[in-house]
């Protein structure tokens, strides 16, 4: 959920900014250097510009994170002293493998949203980018069509696309002319209505991917697609061997807010039915399990604690490559 | 954002009411002030309801949206007016209220607050976390049936909750299409399969059906229970202890799929609001739900074609005695700030004239059974004598049974068992597993 998430997307814009940084002040200066120059007012407001979020960072995210992996040790309904608090050791993660039917959907569900983030809606997203980028007629009514959607809450997408995919008043099923038996039950049916309600989660995602790559685009010398088209290259080969290279920083920012995305989604689905049926998601899992009076504290510590081990996979791989390119630079 | 209230500094009453304990504002992690307006906001929580002066008593209520704002408004006008003494009442939105109880009742909860009875309230008389109120029930108990009494009554003999207001679920149906076919309201299952029968050769589908909210198919399955087995095994089962994977509530399942072709297909697919406007065009003949479907029917003349029955009888050694009609009510804070005022707040809450005054407003039905009844329109009437004969009152599964249990397993099983009515084997074993290592094992 968010919170897990939140690492990973703030070392993201940092160092897309640590970097432009030094994009900007060139190599003449080495790090030592410039903190010699620092006065005694500049080092406090430094360290007080780390420490404060170093602060929030570890008390709003790390502890909370650390006690929620405690907890999941644990039976505890929420109410009474801390001394109450049964320690279980494993069994919350031994029943949701074993006696926890919506576990499995919920991985399933949570890996497959990644995925289709991943290979469908943000290549897609890259692609509108590149053709926006054209200036093709009616370039701005097209991008704010794309964009549209991502001012829209992903709740408020639920119930847009839920009145869409309605079996008996939908549009869809309209469109389609299908009438009495031979409707589809878009929503309802737990082998198909994972794919549609991706269909509404990728229309959202598509426009915010397009629209961090199209202002990427438009740092793009114009140079880069001229002395491209001057060895011969093609649309094609220009872009996977000149502009996507030269769009790096864009494209890992593309790639941790695909992840962050994919592993956030909630909303849609707890409108549409609470994760239930087909829809489960580690995340629903995890709030119908700690809010509210159905307080399995302990069970649902356990869900999150899943959720935050495969944000931690990503976020590794994330700073390994991070310091793997700082260590070239 | 609406936490205007510096952190640390106690909110008046009126703010903590307008801003709802500031508790559904959702938290921005990109605006860090806001965060932390948030969590003054949070210490806000705490504060609320804390100052209560020799001459006021303060209420907890989630009566947010207006016609029940009102009717409570005007009911602790009229103690205010009695007594003398001021009512503060603190609302928060329904939602936020309910995800937030288990904190709120755990910091400084106001004297007074509004809650479900059914296991629901009995949890936190079990957690401390509620005073008894035995006194309250001395002397207002006279206006209450049985049935309402046993509903308030926790484990141990000790009154814990004072109802107010219930809704009963029932069979609804419209008046217009019954009359047109020749259709009369059954009395038992083979008079309802029958008449089901009937519907589907006439082209309408017999029960309407939405069950993508996850709640709507609980109240079939607790009629279908308690009409087999009765009210004392329903109760037993929600309380954990007797087997879902017996034959009992196997049986219950496996009549429950014999009905499954008569209710409206694709149901998993489908909003309560969706199936009610199939009844409305006439184009499903009946629905199980519960009073409130009123609302759906806006116009006056489909609103008066409305009727219900109650849910047919099963066995007839067990009959149909037993209502399913969720009681909302008071209850009081284990150790309110100012239990006298409290008590007495409860005992006017208790009368007849109470329940009158809410009831003129919001069109509930009073549970004090000497309500005044003039105000009440054609469906609050029958509600009322439906509810008045019966000898048990059920809750509703989300109120009769642990909230984690039916949250967390009852809600997605009953959907699994709607996609999937063949696996009646899989699903009871999976219920049972599942509520052993919920319930506390005997």
């Amino acid at each position: 959920m968010a919170t897990t998430s939140q690492p990973g997307e703030h070392t993201g814009e940092l160092d897309r900014e640590h970097r432009e940084g030094q994009d900007s002040s060139g190599s003449a200066s080495s790090p030592n250097g410039k903190l010699q120059l620092l006065s005694g007012k500049d080092r406090t407001v430094l360290t007080l510009m780390v420490a404060v979020p170093a602060v929030l960072v570890i008390g709003l995210v790390w502890i909370p994170a650390l006690i929620s992996v405690m907890l999941s040790f644990t039976k505890w309904n929420g109410i009474g002293p801390i001394s109450e608090i049964q320690w279980i050791g494993l069994q919350n993660y031994a029943d949701l493998v074993t006696i926890y039917p919506p576990f499995v959907p919920a991985i399933t569900n949570n890996l497959l949203w990644l995925a289709v983030f991943f290979l469908i809606a943000t290549p897609l997203g890259i692609f509108m980018a590149t053709l926006l980028d054209r200036e093709v007629r009616g370039t701005r009514l097209y991008q704010s069509a794309l964009y549209l959607p991502v001012v829209l809450s992903l709740a408020l997408i639920g119930f847009i696309w839920q009145l869409i995919y309605s079996r008996d008043q939908g549009l869809l099923n309209a469109m389609l002319g299908l009438d009495g038996s031979n409707r589809i039950d878009w929503l309802g049916n737990a082998d198909i209505n994972i794919y549609a309600v991706l269909v509404a989660a990728s229309w959202r995602h598509v426009g915010y991917i397009m629209l961090l790559y199209l202002a990427g685009l438009k740092g793009i010398d114009p140079a880069l697609r001229e002395a491209a088209s001057m060895d011969g290259a093609g649309e094609v080969r220009t872009f996977f061997s000149v502009i996507l290279p030269a769009m790096q920083p864009i494209n890992v920012v593309v790639l941790v807010i695909t992840v962050i995305e994919g592993l956030r989604a909630f909303d849609i689905v707890y409108v549409i039915n609470k994760g239930t049926n087909g829809l489960e998601l580690l995340s629903t899992l995890v709030v119908s399990n700690v809010i509210g009076e159905a307080s399995r504290v302990g069970f649902g510590s356990a869900i999150a604690t899943i959720l935050l081990i495969i944000s931690l996979v990503f976020i590794v791989v994330y700073m390994i490559s991070i310091y793997r390119e700082d260590a070239t630079e | 954002m609406s936490a205007r209230s510096r952190a640390g500094q106690p909110p008046t009453p009126s703010q903590c009411a307008r801003q709802g304990y500031g508790l559904h504002t959702p938290f921005s992690r990109r605006t860090l002030l806001h965060g932390l307006a948030g969590m003054g906001a949070l210490g806000a929580l705490s504060a609320c309801g804390s100052q209560v002066g020799p001459n006021e008593v303060s209420v907890g209520s989630r009566a947010t949206e207006d016609v029940p704002r009102e009717a409570l408004n005007a009911v602790m006008d009229l103690y205010t007016q009695q007594s003398g003494v001021d009512v503060q009442i603190n609302a928060t939105d329904p939602n936020t209220w309910q995800e937030q109880i288990n904190s709120y009742l755990q910091g400084k909860p106001d004297d007074v607050f509004q809650w479900f009875a059914g296991y629901r309230g009995r949890f936190f008389y079990e957690n401390g976390l509620v005073s008894g109120m035995n006194d309250v029930w001395d002397s207002v108990g006279s206006g209450f049936s049985d049935a309402f009494k046993k509903a308030s009554t926790a484990d141990d003999g000790t009154q814990i909750f004072l109802p107010l207001y219930y809704y009963p679920w029932a069979v609804f149906y419209r008046r217009s299409v019954f009359e047109k076919n020749g259709y009369t309201p059954p009395e038992n299952m083979e008079d309802f399969v029958a008449l089901c029968q009937d519907m589907q050769s006439a082209g309408l589908t017999p029960i309407a059906f939405g069950a993508s909210d996850g709640w709507p198919q609980m109240g079939t399955f607790d009629y279908l229970n308690m009409r087999m087995h009765g009210y004392q095994f329903h109760m037993d089962l929600m309380a954990g202890n007797e087997r879902w994977d017996g034959e009992e509530v196997r049986a219950v399942f496996e009549l429950w799929a014999d009905l499954l072709p008569y209710h409206q297909q694709s149901a998993l697919g489908r909003t309560w609001q969706t199936a009610a406007q199939s009844l409305l065009r006439k184009e499903s003949g009946m629905y199980v739900m519960g009073l409130f479907l009123n609302q759906q029917f806006t116009d006056p003349e489909d609103a008066e074609d409305l009727d219900f029955f109650n849910f047919p009888e099963i066995d007839s050694q067990i009959g149909a005695t037993a209502v399913e009609a969720p009681i909302d009510g008071f209850m009081m804070r284990s150790d309110p700030v100012n239990r006298g005022n409290a008590t007495e707040l409860l005992t006017f809450l208790g009368t007849a004239e109470a329940a009158t005054t809410y009831v003129k407003i919001d069109a509930q039905i009073g549970a004090n059974k000497n309500t005044d009844t003039s105000s009440y329109d054609r469906l609050q009437k029958k509600s009322a004598d439906l509810v008045t004969n019966a000898e048990n009152i059920s809750q509703f599964m989300d109120r009769d049974t642990r909230p984690d249990f039916a949250a967390t397993v009852m809600l997605p099983e009953l959907s699994r068992f709607l996609a999937n009515p063949g696996n009646i084997d899989g699903i009871t074993s999976s219920i049972q597993a599942q509520a052993d290592s919920i319930f506390p094992q005997r």
